[in-house]
């Protein structure tokens, strides 16, 4: 025992994996509670339900060099605007139904989830749902009947998981509220879905409207 | 003890007995894992086959339940093999784990039953209580979760209670308190919430703080027992190993899990944190391949249990493969942004599950049929020595075939779909389309197929391995048990 190297002693690593491993897991706690505060609905990063009464936009931020979600003028979903208890039963619904119906084993959320489908984290703002004043009604019945509406060459199609049109409703205040979540640039590129009022001419560049926008 | 080669209970001890019970489900298992990625991969080739019956959700939901709970009943089975002999007393109450395991067993049973003839409820919180919960890994009702837990907490009772009654080994004590981890962290995950960001803030604490922090140390503490077995190293050297490893991987894990925490709504200060930490991820993994394979070569490869040898060193390796390099590779918050959700992550799952965990578990189960049929021969020139050795090499040639496949498909998807696509719903069908794309996807199937091949060979061997062996085990002069 008197001759062992004290740095290939047991006891040396056991003490150094207790030390590390306490450090780490306190260094963790500490961080976990500021960055609970940060994702608290309601802060900055991550708005209130209320914000499906405005336009959400994603556009490029030079400062933090990445596009960042930007909350616009008022444009209730439904054309209905929500006092904050109603919107967040209406998310809270929204949120239950992707859970039951188990939107995750399809697609991604956040880029979390599975890849047999397109990333729902900036859907509400797909340009694909053709114009802004059709959006929210093509989403509603895309999410109640899917399986003959096909948009891919792959012939992919999104099965009839039994969405009620309440649940439909508030599964795109879900998608809404989620597209303003800021997400630190992800996705990269993305062009979202032109949102300008009808007699404004439409910007190309995002950049252009995103100061007078801001409130 | 009965004659050489016929599989009897009187060659096991307490622990050992219920043990084999939980190999057995495990083994199920793993081949209805296996049967599930097999159709949830068809449909990617084909998106009309069983549409609107086995959804790609239903399928792929079962395939990686199926692979978690078999991992965790691999674990718990292991965990009880050990027990009497790392503590020297008879599980304390063994009973109770008895009762558990029928309990587990059942609920697993009902679960899949309802994932199977259920898959969706409506949009209440009735449905996550009853059908499933709908997050990735831990889609299990919130009704089995408290049953997970319980099930979890009489383990732990048994493990700490048979510990403390014996003697606790260096093995031990890391298993006991590593246990508390892991049944923790599984609560971190049994919460709704509204809020998305928050969701999975904390559903990250049980996927990432499970796999790159406490089951890694489980299968440390597997690999340090399994050693000292099959190879008779000596007990302070594997000891002194498993704290630098444990030092090493928490050292490194616990702030790792930054790297989840990118692009979900939480700050940047992450991608400092979660960038530099999980890059030290791998340090531990080169430590084990060096520690394993060193005492290989120490011990020139003399092992009673070949098999198990072979599969601990495929552990080495796959673990820092597929946790450490590919890992690795996309770990940076520069790359994860083009890489994040493709492929790619499929790429990185499972060479990293299989790699890591599925091989070790195998090592037990071949440590456990060599003591079942009585010690028998295990090494050189065993008898039928051929199905071992090709269903290793199957389901590893399989699973390289997948692992490339989604690799090749994963950099076009996050070069066509997010780098230049911007990750909408046409970049992403771009992608989908692409020849490198189905290219892959192809691959992986065939992948599958030679995987799949493998898995009924492994099945069969493990039926049938040393049935017709006459010769003992051999032994080792340095092990401090005999087999
Ligand atoms: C079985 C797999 C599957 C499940 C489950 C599933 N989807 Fe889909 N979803 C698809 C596929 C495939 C497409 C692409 C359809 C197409 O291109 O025609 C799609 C398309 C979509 C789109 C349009 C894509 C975009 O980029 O905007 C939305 C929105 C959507 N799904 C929402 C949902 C929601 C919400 C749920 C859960 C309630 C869900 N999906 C469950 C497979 C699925
Ligand atoms: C045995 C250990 C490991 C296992 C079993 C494992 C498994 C997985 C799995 C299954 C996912 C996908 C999760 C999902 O469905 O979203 C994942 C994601 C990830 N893993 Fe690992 N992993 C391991 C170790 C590591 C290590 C050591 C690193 C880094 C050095 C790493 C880096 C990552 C990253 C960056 C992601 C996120 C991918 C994305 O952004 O989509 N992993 N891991
Ligand atoms: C027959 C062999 C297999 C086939 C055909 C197969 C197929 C699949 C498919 C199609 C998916 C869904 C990926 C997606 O969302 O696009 C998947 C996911 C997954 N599989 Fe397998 N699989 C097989 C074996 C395995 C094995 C042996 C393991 C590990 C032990 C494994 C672990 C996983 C994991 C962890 C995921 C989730 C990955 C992620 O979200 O990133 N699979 N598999
Ligand atoms: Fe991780």
């Amino acid at each position: 025992m008197a001759q062992e190297l004290w740095w290939a002693s047991p006891s040396f690593w056991r003490k150094t994996a207790i030390w590390v491993t306490g450090f780490s897991f306190v260094v963790l706690i500490f961080l976990t509670f500021d960055t609970v505060k940060q994702i608290t609905a309601g802060s900055p990063r991550v708005p209130a339900y209320s914000v499906i009464n405005q336009r959400i936009d994603y556009v490029f931020d030079e400062k933090r060099n990445f596009q960042v979600p930007v909350v616009g003028p008022e444009e209730p979903l439904f054309g209905q605007k929500l006092s904050e208890a109603e919107a967040a039963t209406l998310v809270n619904h929204g949120k239950l139904t992707t859970q039951a119906k188990n939107c995750m084993n399809c697609h991604t959320l956040l880029g979390n989830g599975s890849y047999y489908a397109p990333d729902l984290t900036k859907s509400w703002l797909d340009p694909s749902w053709g114009s802004k004043e059709v959006r929210e009604q093509s989403m509603v019945e895309f999410l109640m009947d899917p399986t003959d509406k096909l948009h891919n060459a792959v012939g992919r199609r999104m099965p009839n998981l039994g969405i009620t049109e309440a649940e439909a409703r508030a599964t795109v205040a879900f998608l809404k509220w989620m597209a303003s979540i800021d997400t630190n640039g992800f996705p990269a590129n993305f062009k979202p879905i032109d949102q300008a009022d009808a007699p404004e001419p439409a910007t190309a560049e995002p950049v252009a409207d995103a100061a007078p926008v801001q409130q | 003890m009965s004659a050489l080669g016929i599989l009897s209970n009187a060659n096991l001890n307490g622990g050992q007995k219920l043990a084999v019970k939980y190999f057995s489900v495990a083994v199920a298992l793993f081949g209805a894992q296996v049967l599930f990625g097999l159709l949830a991969g068809i449909q990617y080739l084909n998106p009309d086959f069983l549409f609107g019956i086995l959804d790609f959700s239903v399928n792929r939901m079962l395939h990686i339940n199926a692979m978690v709970v078999w991992l965790l009943f691999g674990f718990i089975g292991s965990v009880y093999w050990l027990l009497e002999d790392e503590s020297g007393v008879p599980v304390v109450g063994l009973w109770l784990g008895n009762l558990i395991f029928w309990i587990f067993t059942l609920a697993v049973v009902v679960v899949v039953l309802v994932y199977l003839l259920i898959q969706v409820g409506p949009g209440e919180l009735k449905s996550i209580w009853l059908i499933n919960e709908g997050r990735e890994y831990i889609e299990a009702p919130r009704w089995a979760d408290i049953g997970i837990v319980v099930c979890v907490l009489a383990f732990f009772y048994n493990v700490a209670a048979t510990f403390a009654k014996g003697r606790f080994t260096g093995v031990g004590g890391v298993l006991v308190l590593d246990l508390i981890a892991l049944a923790g962290l599984y609560l971190a995950g049994m919460w709704y919430t509204p809020n998305i960001s928050m969701d999975q803030h904390w559903w990250w604490w049980v996927i990432h703080l499970w796999v790159e922090a406490t089951w890694e140390v489980l299968v440390g503490c597997l690999m340090a027992y399994g050693l000292i077995k099959t190879m008779g190293v000596r007990r302070k050297i594997v000891e002194t190993w498993l704290y630098i490893e444990v030092a090493l991987m928490f050292g490194s894990g616990i702030l790792g899990l930054g790297h989840h925490y990118f692009w979900i709504g939480t700050p940047e200060y992450w991608f400092t944190i979660g960038g530099f930490f999980s890059a030290l991820e791998p340090i531990p993994l080169v430590a084990m391949v060096v520690h394993a394979v060193f005492d290989a070569g120490h011990h020139k490869l003399k092992s009673t249990n070949n098999p198990a040898l072979a599969w601990i060193i495929a552990q080495a390796f796959g673990n820092f493969f597929g946790a450490g390099v590919w890992g690795f590779m996309h770990t940076l918050p520069q790359i994860n942004l083009y890489t994040h959700g493709t492929q790619w992550t499929a790429s990185h799952g499972h060479l990293a599950f299989f790699g890591a965990y599925a091989t070790m578990v195998i090592a037990f189960l071949y440590i456990a049929i060599q003591r079942w049929r009585g010690g028998v021969y295990m090494s050189g020139n065993l008898v039928g020595a051929w199905k071992w050795k090709w269903a290793i090499f199957l389901l590893h040639l399989g699973m390289i075939t997948m692992v490339m496949g989604l690799l090749i498909a994963g950099y076009e998807q996050s070069q066509i779909e997010r780098a230049i696509g911007g990750s909408d719903w046409v970049a992403y069908f771009t992608a989908q389309a692409h020849r490198w794309f189905v290219q892959g996807m192809f691959w992986r199937q065939v992948g599958g197929w030679l995987f799949a091949a493998g898995f009924v060979l492994l099945a069969w061997d493990l039926m049938t391995i040393g049935k017709r062996e006459t010769r003992p085990a051999l032994q080792h002069p340095a092990a401090e048990t005999g087999a």
